[in-house]
């Protein structure tokens, strides 16, 4: 530091007042993730070692129950990752090197609208409009490409797949994925750039040994930031998913995993005595998953410090 | 053709250049989209005389398919292995920006028009309370949503504000270093974790089962608290350092600075990030749904019974269905609509205060 030489100045009653409330507020942080941590820790302890006599919707001891909602929520976020890499690499690279200049603050902001959807109103979309409107493709997939594993028969009648709750995830996931990308993208030393265009590369050419290269970290933690999200997200799946809670990798059918967040808001409402404890410990589990996975990104992101997901 | 008379040559075209030899003209690309596009409507024009009715949708989509192959194509065939490459590249990534349009406008459109349908007078005036069929309203819901987020932004906004004060005015070493990254982790907590933790606390405290409007408020302020930090942390950074070293060179306290001089300076920013804050934790529904459940009568204490709220007001009246199921679909919808121009709201309000009350004289 370099003001450690130098006079210190006067405490004043009100500096101490007034430094000690912001050490007490960022202290609150603290103590607000620890207390999340131990209220769920307490209430969860007894569900662990629970059976379907204390808990009735425990088919026989708790990781037997919460095994296909840990599966199902992988699952279902790992769907929504394969969709919403790619695409959402696309809108950063559109929004950053494509879209004409004047125009792109405007395109990443109508971008951003799709956040401040409330996912219960996705829900609604996905029900009401995506579902039936895919359903004629899943029975096209069932019927010829049905010998594929993953698109094995019967087709779900209504459409509420696990597929289509990936989709739902991946739209959902999309703009905070795309917000860190474009980011980055528009981090890339312009010198690097010119410098690409300046030896003939095409424009493709350029992003691939200039732009790419630059942002792989960025593009990293952002995927690993969207699995986060997606791993939580609750009500779009519990609304869009009709599930059944068996542990099968067929995307088409009606018999799918369910998952935690969803499982949770399904039956919470109507959960009494062990039951609450359950469905508390599977959100402890849930906690653990994505401070892991977001610790994981912050990690990645902190290796690079100008940019970061939270607005 | 002879060269000497190249100038008056009678079909005379365009002239060659040898900046633009080998390549596509300008307008290609269009010509070649509408062409696809054209070839999608004949393909859907003649399934519908086949049978059933037209598919606009699919007819749009098979041409914007049809439109990248035939691109790189032609740019193929004209100009090269590179350049089609990048003709290829550039549809790719044009096509996954107009796919991420689709269900914006998609959802946009279905909100508004089954949104419509309810979106009445007595809708917005009365409570659900002993209403079993079609009429009721959604009443008790906005007073629940508003009590419940108010409440979460006073719990929020003093701490929120005061740790980003820490952090970029006090914060050395570990103990800020730490709370960076906590912050960071925070803004991860999947929306039902903290439902779950607020359900928690409260059933801990005051017995299992309780559910009240405080709980919510309680919930919606762990997801709020990281979203405060990290903006107000940003546009205290913006603040110039000269201003600071000013007011220190007259005499002026530390703690006068910041409240006098620094927060002044950023006041525009702050209230953008806090706006855009609440927009986020408003929409909230399982949190809600967990700690602050939901009633169909009017609750005015957040300390006292079930409060509704408007987004798991939408869930609920999908959930349970009675009869007719129209009255309660028509019902989800108009308040999934009041919900999306509460939120359209905030954002709009936050950009407005950024852009005009930024700060121009550092008052």
């Amino acid at each position: 530091m370099s003001t450690t030489t130098a006079i210190k100045a006067k405490q004043r009653p009100g500096d101490r007042v007034f430094s000690g409330s912001a050490v007490f507020a960022g202290s609150m942080i603290l103590v607000t993730l620890a207390a999340v941590a131990i209220f769920l820790i307490v209430q969860s302890i007894p569900a662990f070692f629970a059976d379907s006599e204390d808990a009735s919707i425990l088919p026989a001891n708790f990781w037997e129950y919460v095994g296909p909602l840990v599966f199902g929520t992988v699952w279902a976020a790992t769907l929504a990752l394969i969709m919403a890499v790619p695409v959402s690499i696309g809108i950063a690279l559109f929004i950053s090197h494509y879209a004409p200049r004047r125009l792109a603050s405007v395109l990443g902001y109508i971008v951003d609208l799709l956040a401040a959807v409330p996912s219960v109103v996705f829900g609604l979309w996905g029900i009401g409009v995506l579902a039936p409107a895919i359903q004629p493709i899943y029975s096209w997939l069932v019927e010829n490409v049905g010998w594929f594993p993953l698109f094995a028969g019967p087709v779900s009648g209504t459409g509420r797949t696990i597929l289509t709750a990936g989709i739902v995830l991946a739209v959902m996931v999309l703009p905070i994925m795309t917000a860190i990308c474009r980011e980055v993208f528009l981090q890339t030393p312009v010198l690097h750039e010119e410098a690409a265009l300046a030896l003939g590369a095409t424009r493709w050419e350029m992003i691939r040994t200039a732009v790419l290269p630059f942002g792989r970290s960025g593009i990293i933690s952002a995927s690993v930031l969207g699995l986060g999200r997606a791993l939580g997200e609750t009500m779009a799946v519990a609304m869009v998913l009709s599930a059944s809670g068996a542990v099968t990798f067929q995307l088409l059918t009606s018999v799918n995993p369910s998952t935690i967040a969803a499982n949770i808001a399904l039956s919470f409402p109507e959960a009494y005595g062990m039951n609450v404890n359950v469905l508390i410990a599977t959100g402890l589990i849930l906690f653990i998953v994505t401070f892991v996975v977001n610790a994981f990104a912050r990690w990645i992101v902190s290796r690079r410090k100008e940019f970061s997901g939270a607005n | 053709m002879t060269t000497t008379t190249k100038p008056e040559a009678p079909t005379a075209g365009p002239i060659e250049n040898s900046l633009t030899a080998g390549r596509l003209p300008t307008p290609a690309p269009w010509i070649i989209l509408g062409a696809a596009i054209a070839v999608g409507l004949a393909i859907f024009g003649v399934l519908a005389l086949a049978g059933g009715e037209f598919n606009w949708g699919g007819a749009i989509v098979v041409g914007a398919l049809l439109y990248i192959p035939s691109i790189w194509l032609f740019s193929l065939l004209v100009e090269g292995r590179r350049r089609a490459m990048d003709r290829l590249v550039t549809a790719l990534v044009t096509g996954a920006f107009v796919l991420a349009m689709i269900p914006l406008i998609s959802l946009t459109i279905t909100v508004v028009t089954y949104g419509v349908a309810r979106f009445d007078a007595e809708f917005f005036s009365s409570s659900m309370r002993n209403v079993t069929g079609e009429g009721g309203g959604v009443l008790h819901a906005i007073v629940g949503t508003l009590l419940i987020t108010g409440a979460a932004a006073i719990i929020s906004i003093p701490i929120g504000l005061m740790t980003s004060i820490y952090l970029v005015e006090y914060g050395r070493g570990r103990l800020a270093r730490g709370i960076t990254f906590l912050v960071d982790v925070m803004t991860g907590i999947p929306s039902i974790v903290a439902g779950l933790f607020a359900y928690a606390l409260f059933s801990i405290f005051l017995g299992p089962g309780t559910r009240t409007g405080i709980a919510g408020s309680v919930s919606l302020a762990v997801l709020m608290i990281p979203v405060v930090v990290r903006s107000s942390e940003e546009m205290l950074r913006l603040v110039p350092n000269e201003l600071r070293e000013a007011a220190y060179a007259l005499g002026v306290p530390k703690w006068l600075t910041i409240v006098k001089v620094v927060l002044p300076t950023s006041i525009a920013g702050i209230t953008t990030g806090i706006t855009l804050a609440i927009a986020r934790v408003i929409g909230e529904t399982a949190p809600l749904l967990i700690a602050a459940g939901f009633t169909a009568s009017m609750n005015y204490n957040l300390f006292d019974g079930r409060m509704s709220s408007l987004p798991v007001f939408v869930y609920t009246q999908y959930a349970n269905q009675g009869n007719p199921p129209e009255a309660y679909l028509d019902r989800a919808w108009a308040a999934a609509l009041t919900l999306i121009l509460i939120v359209m709201a905030l954002n709009l309000i936050a950009r407005l205060v950024a852009r005009f009350f930024a700060p121009k004289f550092g008052r």
